[in-house]
């Protein structure tokens, strides 16, 4: 064989191995995260039936069910939903569509990207000075929608931002050169455009709000709750809540439950992130070129 | 028709710099009304910099710096006062790719009436516009059809009649043929020679066939300088500059 030749075998032969490796740390992940829930399943699918979703919690788990909870994060995520992306959208536009780049904007947008990693505890403290008593919003969902809203917007701003950069300038300045205004050609233009994307970040965003429990047991959301909140200044609960009070009980039968509400959220958020796909697919076919 | 007419947009001393490079350099034209000006020289020259001086489409563009004048009805765009707005409804542009909005037939020629407050008899401003970009016959029964389903020379035209609707008094062309096939080009050719009728149009062209066809008058530029400027057909058969010479008989460039 020829140098050459050989090495091009050595060559091939790094190549797959590299493939190898790939492919078994994607199992790895994979299987991890296979075997999690199919114990969560096995463990809670016997307790997942109608009475589960339509009961309050009990100190008995045969009568115990997850309806304040669920209640209470529909409550969360609609109102946080309601919040959030206003906010987060408009600060996005404001930031690609008219703040002038400078040491300012530079400024604005670092500490966007800090804030979106401060622990979420620290919003919770956050949300338990300002809304909670400073407000005096007390323990109502309304507090909790806002802590949650101000956990989320760096996410939905970032998502929005980037969303917002990828519409070609050429869209922009067609818009333009038929004498539009910066707020028509943002309207009728570059929203639409970059709708896909910013409901696909602020989806994610969500998401992870239904899963947080930190900041709302810091600003006091209750873990017993007979009732399901009827306006946004009721106190609440909320599902990772009430799986965490499931899970610290000593009794078997209330960690089985926790699975069975492990589900109920696993598919609330399932939901969810098929609504980003869906709406991903319907964006993608009147884009711009 | 290569009489010189009434001025209606003029260039007056205009250079132009992307930070601190030169890309235009104190360059006047006057550009005569109802009549086809082209603007020709090789790719950099700063043609295409100039003709987007006109509409102020250089505003978009971070760290430009534009002196001196355009001047459109004597009155000059660049003037701390004047809105660019209002600059840009009465010189439509027209760009190098053909870019319809994603939206239907309708609504691309619609938008630019909509949005400036020209709700009434908004069919009628349709179908006159896509008549004066020769569409009409070939759109009239699918104008709620996606806009990116037309050939790219249906959507050039169509992006005429977009920049027509709002009955500008200049036209802008930016290369507007460089991606089409022969005989689209030659739809749009003869499509000016009828648009002159009523509007004054500036052609930016890579193309120096396509100059000679359809000028009145034609500009060469190099290297943000402009060489020689006249009738089409002296620039072309018996120009003044060397330079111009060696260009247009394709030397160069």
């Amino acid at each position: 064989m020829t140098p050459q030749a050989q090495l091009l075998k050595k060559r091939h032969r790094i190549s797959a191995a590299f493939k190898l490796f790939c492919l078994s740390v994607t199992c790895l992940a994979v299987s991890i995260l296979g075997i999690l829930i199919l114990e969560v399943t096995l463990l809670g699918l016997p307790w997942l039936n109608a009475d589960f979703l339509t009961s309050f919690p009990s100190r008995f788990p045969e009568k115990a069910g997850i309806l304040a909870g669920l209640a209470g994060t529909l409550w969360l995520v609609t109102l946080t939903a309601a919040i959030a992306i206003p906010i987060g959208v408009l600060a996005a536009v404001y930031l690609e569509e008219y703040a002038k780049p400078g040491r300012v904007a530079t400024l604005i947008t670092i500490n966007i990207a800090n804030l979106a990693g401060v622990p979420s505890i620290v919003y919770g403290i956050l949300g338990l000075a300002i809304f909670v008593r400073f407000l005096g919003l007390e323990r109502s969902v309304l507090a909790g929608a806002m802590t949650m809203s101000l956990l989320i917007l760096p996410v939905i701003i970032i998502a929005s931002r980037e969303a917002i950069k990828a519409v070609p300038s050429s869209l922009r300045q067609v818009a333009f050169a038929l004498g539009a205004t910066r707020w028509q050609v943002t309207r009728d233009h570059v929203l639409p455009q970059a709708m896909p994307g910013i409901l696909t970040g602020v989806i994610l965003a969500l998401s992870r709000a239904i899963g947080e429990t930190a900041p709302l047991i810091m600003i006091g959301a209750l873990t017993y709750i007979a009732f399901v909140p009827e306006g946004p200044m009721d106190e609440f609960t909320a599902l990772p809540i009430q799986i965490y009070n499931w899970t610290s009980r000593p009794q078997e039968a209330f960690h089985e439950l926790a699975s069975a509400g492990i589900i109920v959220l696993l598919l609330v958020l399932l939901i969810m992130n098929a609504t980003a796909v869906w709406i991903r697919y319907r964006g993608s076919k009147n884009k711009f070129k | 028709m290569t009489q010189p007419s009434e001025v209606l947009l003029q260039a007056n001393a205009v250079s132009i710099a992307y930070g601190d490079q030169l890309a235009v350099n104190a360059v006047t034209l006057p550009i005569y009304q109802q009549r086809i000006t082209s603007i020709i020289g090789p790719s950099g020259c700063g043609k295409s910099t100039l003709l987007r001086s006109f509409n102020r489409m250089n505003d978009f563009i971070d760290q430009v710096t534009l002196t001196g004048k355009v001047t459109f009805n004597d009155q000059n765009v660049y003037a701390s006062d004047a809105d660019p707005v209002a600059v840009r409804l009465n010189i439509g542009m027209v760009f190098q790719k053909p870019n319809p909005f994603p939206k239907t037939i309708y609504d691309n020629v619609a938008w630019a009436p909509k949005i400036n407050g020209r709700r009434d008899n908004m069919d009628d401003r349709v179908e006159q516009a896509l008549r004066q970009a020769a569409l009409w016959d070939e759109v009239k029964d699918r104008l709620q059809e996606s806009a990116l389903n037309l050939s790219g020379g249906q959507q050039q035209r169509l992006c005429i009649a977009r920049a027509l609707a709002m009955n500008p008094l200049v036209l802008l062309m930016d290369e507007p043929c460089s991606a089409l096939d022969p005989v689209s080009t030659a739809r749009i050719e003869d499509l000016l020679f009828e648009l002159k009728e009523t509007l004054t149009i500036v052609i930016v062209t890579h193309n120096m066939q396509q100059a000679a066809r359809v000028s009145d008058f034609t500009a060469f530029m190099e290297n943000g300088v402009l060489i020689e400027y006249g009738p089409t057909e002296t620039l072309f058969t018996n120009p003044e500059n060397k330079r111009t010479e060696e260009y247009v008989t394709g030397r160069f460039g």
